[in-house]
């Protein structure tokens, strides 16, 4: 028997806002405990909630560029469940009245292009974290996270496979990034995924009972626990057991999907409308404004630099990864029309150089300006690519200008054809055995006769012209 | 000095004359205060110490600028507590918050300070505004200075007795069906809930945040007035407050008759009502009469739905805004628990009263999956019904006058055992939370027994001004205003 899974998935993304949601403490990551905490983000009686604004404006950039109606009436909404880290006993967020709702996002597949469906994108506001592991007889609750904003992606139950699942997770992790509405950090907890998913008879129409899975925080994760899960399930059909609707939790060191303990998913969260807060109504004037921020997107990039630019897709796809990247990749573009050398410089040596040393590109000391000069160098035949890999690697490691290290290092190209052919001419009368050989129809040993003459002339010569100028003297003899 | 009779502007008079300094007006009310709350129980809070160190700072600041004095410059006010004030604590009548220190001041306190208040203590009150009685209070109830064996009435009740007896000039209270009303008839007083989103709800602790509204409770109409227009206007920590800009109240209480349109409701609405209540209120609509104001009958069709509408949304919404008492951050825990759930539950069983879990496991229920239809939204959609109705009689008319309570103040005691029938005694006030409406609670005159009866003036939204002219008018054509100089104690 063939099953298929049908997948959907709720991410929860922090907006990159300076202040929190409902007040005005500030939104950062790892300050002391309970030091950006106000009245108002920990509950204390009589507060009420004012809504950032440029949370909202976020939320509605991400919506434009996830392709979904911006509605221009929504309401919020009081999700109502005890527990420690929740300082009003509920959360306020978005209902019945998404702030958007109808759009997607496409994700490249084996088979080509697949469009995975957003339901419903919402605002909301974070909870507190608790810290079960400072005391063994006492948790600790840090209210720094309480009110952060967040926006909820909810899709539709398009995703078929946990491949599919995690693709789509990381084309709307690099989207948010690009649009700077959430910096991404899946281990700071600033993208959180939860998926739902069930399987069925592959074909069959009807949907199988759905299990959550929970705190899916990297990409490999995501991964692994819906292959758990999916086994799961299929395991389950096989044998004629009935699946029962219930969240799980996965369990990396296992590998194994565990339900939780039912008490905490027993809720009725008797949602309904936040009376502290008036719907919130956006002009189409506000939409537009807001949509004005909204960058060139990877998959846009990618299009244009196969096309415009003639890279190949799987250079392309390297360089929109990260929006630092393909925007280094342009201005050096921009500076030098060699979009082909640009990219395989970024994608082979940059990428390498900034991947030992552990930094993104814009803490980076080898600029635009400095790739491009090393590039044009090359291109020039001032100095040869294993030179100017050399020029390189300096940059990287000390700094400094480009034609300074090269006349440091004395790297110059010797492009006067009569002193080549000299050398090639000397190294042949040298070597009369090798020569026979190679007359004999063993043209491996050309690669000799090069070697010699680069030793000779100290790599000063391009490897490339030297070749030729080898191949026609031995020709000649 | 006898300050017992003294109001707001009567106290600014004397300031300015020089005729009383600041430090010995707070004195003598922080005296009178701990003398007579033996008796009444109007106090939950005295604040001794802070009063007056900002008396005496406000005597240094009179002294010096004797010209440029605020508004409210050297008033001793006392105020419900339901209003968190910054290191004086707040306990909204419950033990839960029997011990909490706000770090914060409710926006309502800033204004009152900024414009040169002493608050010097806070008033009782049923726990959390919940009671028509104030017999819910943790703190035990407050006794009507007019018959000390009968409620001042709730769940203002120790902000109405206060201001009746004279211990504090003035008061500002919450209505959220009627608390500031209701009370203020019992005890003889002016007390106006103004329009929803007229004053900052910020730090003014929930109960039902689409009906809770603050309001003056004081002696006169002038009083309400001056104090309405220091704490009114827009806040932006409370979204819900309107910009609409706030008017020179004080500049409207002229009393003129040609500004009044009166509307009315058919006689028999008010079968049930307490005859000598329904003669009062007669006398009142006669003395419009007697002035040639034009005076209509009004249809208000669905407000015999108010106190069901009510009593679904209200507690609602107090199932959600009083989930926060937990034990975990501040207020009151319960010393022995096994485990989380345990310290929930004993928290809240031992550190609420019966009526405020009867009310959130009545609103718990109404929002509950599967009743929220029935319930919750069916009340919304009434709510709508009532206001339009309202809106509709408004644009006949600009003050219906109505009755506030069906009945005088009842002993103490008397409806503790039977909640519903104190439910509906504010079927007259609740409507008027229900749409949104500004409302103004006057003196009516007495029944046989000596006992206050009260009646209301209903305004359109926004509209405080003309029912403040509407009840200065009253207040200077009427016999009943001088009620509380029966009052002494």
């Amino acid at each position: 028997m063939n099953y298929e899974a049908v997948i959907g998935l709720e991410v929860h993304a922090q907006l990159k806002t300076r202040s929190k949601i409902f007040c005005s403490c500030p939104n950062e990551f790892g300050a002391n405990p309970n030091t950006n905490v106000c009245p108002v983000c920990l509950g204390m009686p009589g507060t009420l909630p004012v809504l950032n604004r440029f949370a909202v404006e976020l939320a509605v950039r991400a919506a434009l560029a996830l392709n979904c109606t911006v509605h221009r009436e929504s309401r919020f909404a009081r999700k109502n469940y005890f527990y420690p880290d929740l300082p009003k006993g509920y959360q306020i967020t978005q209902y019945d009245r998404p702030v958007a709702t109808d759009g997607f996002v496409e994700i490249e597949t084996e088979k080509g292009l697949k469009r995975i469906r957003i339901k419903r994108i919402h605002l909301e506001e974070d909870a507190g974290k608790d810290l079960h592991d400072i005391s063994p007889d006492k948790s600790y609750i840090d209210y720094n996270r309480s009110g952060v904003p967040l926006i909820e992606i909810v899709t539709e139950p398009d995703i078929s496979t946990p491949e599919e699942a995690s693709k789509y997770l990381r084309t709307l992790r690099n989207i948010l990034m690009y649009l700077d509405v959430c910096d991404g950090n899946m281990e700071e907890g600033s993208l959180r995924c939860d998926a739902n998913i069930s399987v069925r008879k592959s074909g069959s129409s009807e949907l199988g009972t759905k299990t959550e899975i929970k705190n899916l925080n990297s990409f490999r994760f995501v991964e692994k626990a819906l292959a758990c899960e999916i086994e799961r399930h299929i395991g389950m059909l096989e044998r004629g057991e009935r699946i029962e609707q219930q969240t799980m939790l996965y369990d990396s060191k296992e590998n194994i999907t565990r339900p939780m303990r039912s008490k905490e998913e027993s809720h009725d969260y008797r949602y309904f409308e936040e009376p502290d807060l008036l719907p919130l109504v956006l002009t189409e004037q506000d939409i537009r404004t807001y949509g004005e921020d909204i960058c060139e997107l990877p998959h846009q990039k990618k299009m244009r630099y196969t096309g415009e630019l003639g890279l190949t897709p799987y250079e392309a796809e390297i360089l929109v990864q990260d929006k630092g990247v393909a925007e280094f990749f342009e201005e050096c573009a921009l500076l030098l029309k060699e979009p082909k050398q640009i990219a395989s410089w970024i994608i082979n040596d940059y990428m390498r150089e900034l991947n030992a040393r552990k930094i993104s590109i814009k803490q980076s000391p080898v600029t635009p300006h400095k790739l491009v000069s090393l590039i044009k160098q090359v291109a020039e035949k001032k100095i040869t690519l294993n030179m100017a890999k050399e020029v390189f690697v300096i940059l990287f490691e000390e700094g400094g200008d480009v034609q300074e290290i090269i006349n440091r290092k004395g790297f110059t190209v010797v492009n006067d054809s009569d002193e080549i052919l000299k050398n090639i001419r000397e190294i042949i009368g040298k070597h009369p055995d090798e020569l026979s050989r190679y007359k004999k129809g063993n043209q491996n040993l050309i690669g000799f006769f090069i070697g010699e003459l680069m030793k000779r002339m100290k790599g000063r010569i391009d490897p490339k012209a030297a070749r030729e100028l080898v191949k026609t003297e031995l020709d000649k003899s | 000095m006898d300050i017992s009779k003294l109001g707001i502007f009567e106290i600014k008079s004397l300031l300015l004359k020089r005729e009383v300094s600041c430090t010995e007006l707070v004195k003598a009310y922080i005296e009178r205060a701990e003398r007579l709350n033996g008796i009444l129980n109007c106090f939950i809070t005295i604040n001794r110490e802070s009063a007056l160190i900002e008396a005496k700072q406000t005597d240094e600041i009179i002294q010096k600028n004797p010209d440029g004095i605020r508004p409210l410059d050297g008033l001793p006010i006392a105020i419900k507590d339901i209003f968190v004030t910054r290191n004086i604590r707040t306990t909204c009548g419950s033990k839960i918050l029997g011990n909490f220190v706000p770090p914060f001041d409710a926006t309502v306190v800033r204004r009152l300070r900024d414009a040169g208040a002493i608050i010097f203590g806070k008033l009782n009150m049923d726990e959390f505004a919940m009671g028509s009685s104030n017999e819910n209070s943790y703190f035990g109830p407050v006794k009507n200075p007019f018959d000390l064996s009968r409620s001042p009435g709730g769940s203002s009740g120790g902000s109405a007795a206060a201001v009746a007896a004279g211990l504090t000039p003035a008061s500002v209270g919450t209505d959220t069906g009627g608390s500031i009303r209701q009370p203020a008839a019992f005890c003889g007083i002016v007390g106006m809930k103004p329009s929803y989103g007229r004053i900052s709800r910020y730090g003014m602790i929930a109960f039902s945040s689409s009906l809770d509204q603050a309001g003056p409770m004081c002696r006169n109409v002038r009083d309400c007035a001056i104090l309405l227009e220091s704490i009114a206007g827009n806040d932006p920590k409370d979204s819900t407050t309107m910009s609409t800009p706030v008017p020179h109240y004080t500049e409207w209480i002229v009393g003129d008759p040609s500004e009044i349109t009166v509307g009315i409701l058919r006689p028999d609405t008010y079968e049930g009502v307490n005859p000598e209540v329904l003669s009062a209120y007669q006398n009142v609509v006669n003395l419009f009469a007697k002035h040639n104001i034009p005076i209509t009958e009004i249809e208000l069709p669905h407000i015999k739905y108010a106190v069901a509408v009510y009593y679904l949304i209200a507690t609602s919404e107090a199932s959600s805004n009083l989930a926060r008492y937990d034990g975990v951050r501040y207020g009151f825990r319960s010393g022995e628990f096994g485990n989380l759930r345990e310290m929930y539950i004993k928290t809240r069983m031992e550190g609420f009263g019966d009526e405020v879990k009867r009310r959130i496991i009545l609103g718990t229920f109404a929002l509950s999956s599967g009743y929220y239809d029935a319930f919750f939204r069916k009340a919304s959609q009434v709510r709508r019904l009532i206001a339009n109705d309202f809106y509709k009689a408004f644009s006949k008319v600009n003050t219906i006058i109505m009755p506030v309570t069906p009945d005088v103040a009842f002993r103490l005691g008397e409806k503790v055992s039977d909640p519903l029938s104190m439910y509906l005694s504010d079927i007259f006030t609740i409507p008027v939370n229900l749409a949104g409406l500004p409302a103004i609670s006057m003196p009516a005159g007495r029944n046989r027994e000596g006992l206050p009866i009260g009646v209301q003036f209903i305004g359109k939204p926004f509209d405080e001004h003309t029912l403040l002219n509407t009840a200065a008018f009253y207040e200077r054509e009427s016999m009943c205003m001088n009620i509380l100089n029966e009052v002494n104690l």
